[in-house]
């Protein structure tokens, strides 16, 4: 049976893994291949590396970092922010990539994810989605949450899925950062309206958040970052308890 | 010396770096005359069947008179793929047909709220031992991703089940080939990386 996969975040600037709340207030975490290492031995199923200022300070994500962390790990590696052509796009994956997400670039030209998709193929391509809510729909966000657009979250799903997306990683800026839970409803939304599997993310507190947007919210993996990073939560310890209320997870 | 075949279908680094993990030395063959010093070949790929069109006759030639002479061969995701007949994906586009049957797209099969691509970790079960799965247990979970599927058949080594069964590992003799990716599938990737190359060495 295929497997819920946990995902762990790394929020990364200046080879520094932070965390915000709400995308904003940064804080220090820690050396990203450092937290890759102890998230591998605990059993995460995949990592991801934000470059969460690379679109605003106009920076790509560091190649370094991204072989820091590829060497730690034998797990599918996803490399976001600042992708903002294919010459980002064949940098991360040059560094050790396995996928590349795509946020504001595929916002402003949605045509970049047929050309990664069908140079790389649709696996490498994540289209990733930041949405607020905005009276009974789900508005999406560019430039780290900073620019509100003209498109909603179900639409803009839809549309990038038939440009040719792999995965769709799923945001909800209300929840970003507050451990208040996922968004199952923005969630479930967006994952019945495509069918390619959705990432949820934003929100994860407690072990109980995880199993809500495994089931009401229909989310194909789950994604977190700061639950995981100060060591509140191990992954194995997630683990057993989605195990137990039968949701399948890589053991 | 291994040999990876780089024939544009995507990124090697990752079967690099988990090669280098188990201790084995690559290298990528710029023309096919080099393949001959290869201890074992592995055909990588991700995406489009269509990318093994870039294989061409110089290449196929070479792969398959190198997999006669019983130099382990080994296939990932797609390449598992081309060596059956060909897919669905891209009919014209011909596999090595070392194993029988078309691979085929899971949008046959699938209903409900299974999605296309397969991305994920799914379990394994072993139908019968082999020495590319040997060590690894039934109900193990390997990382996988994509669209189409090749057949279970009688030399499937490991079988997966994503709405239909479907060939996860195959092995004859010297020729195997994986539809998940060990390089992305932790230690027990690893694991099948390193019994494929103990045949090599």
């Amino acid at each position: 049976m295929l497997s819920k996969r946990i995902i762990a975040c790394l929020d990364v600037r200046d080879g520094k893994v932070v965390k915000g709340v709400n995308f904003e207030g940064l804080r220090d975490a820690g050396d990203p291949a450092t937290l890759a290492r102890r998230y591998n031995a605990e059993g995460i199923d995949e990592v991801v590396i934000l470059d969460v200022t690379a679109t605003i300070e106009d920076r790509q994500a560091r190649a370094h970092t991204i072989a820091a962390v590829a060497n730690e790990i034998f797990l599918p590696l996803t490399v976001g922010g600042g992708i903002r052509n294919e010459g980002d796009a064949a940098a991360a994956i040059e560094a050790g990539a396995d996928k590349v997400s795509l946020n504001t670039a595929a916002l402003d030209d949605p045509g970049l994810i047929t050309t990664l998709a069908k140079k790389y193929g649709s696996q490498a391509v994540i289209v990733a989605i930041d949405a607020k809510r905005d009276g009974h729909g789900f508005a999406v966000y560019a430039r780290s949450g900073q620019a509100l657009t003209s498109r909603s979250a179900i639409e803009w799903a839809t549309q990038a899925t038939g440009m040719g997306a792999g995965e769709i990683l799923l945001t909800s800026i209300d929840r970003d950062g507050t451990k208040g839970g996922f968004d199952c409803e923005l969630t479930a939304a967006v994952s019945d309206a495509v069918n390619i599997p959705v990432i949820a993310s934003g929100g994860a507190g407690t072990f109980e958040h995880f199993a809500e947007v495994f089931t009401s919210g229909h989310a194909d993996a789950a994604l977190a970052a700061s639950i995981f990073h100060f060591n509140e939560k191990s992954v194995s310890d997630l683990k057993q308890f989605l195990a137990k209320q039968d949701i399948p997870v890589r053991k | 010396m291994i040999a990876l075949i780089d024939y544009g279908a995507g990124n090697l680094a990752s079967v690099r770096k988990a090669l280098a993990a188990i201790g084995a030395s690559v290298w990528t063959p710029l023309v096919a005359g080099e393949i001959g010093r290869a201890h074992g070949i592995i055909v990588p790929g991700v995406g489009h069947f269509n990318t093994t069109r870039s294989l061409c006759d110089d290449w196929r030639k070479a792969i398959q008179t190198m997999a006669d002479d019983g130099v382990p061969l080994l296939g990932i995701c797609v390449g598992l793929q081309w060596l059956f007949d060909g897919s669905d994906e891209a009919p014209d586009a011909k596999g090595l047909s070392t194993f029988k049957g078309t691979c085929f797209p899971f949008t046959q099969h699938v209903s409900g709220r299974l999605k296309v691509p397969h991305v994920g970790w799914n379990s394994l079960v072993m139908p019968r031992p082999s020495r590319l799965m040997a060590g690894v247990k039934d109900g193990t979970q390997v990382y996988f991703t994509h669209s189409y599927a090749a057949p279970v058949v009688d030399d499937t080594a490991a079988i997966c089940e994503y709405g239909v069964p479907f060939s996860a590992a195959v092995e004859r003799a010297n020729v195997s080939a994986v539809q998940f990716h060990p390089e992305k599938s932790g230690d027990a990737g690893l694991r099948v990386l390193s019994n494929w190359y103990s045949d090599a060495v």
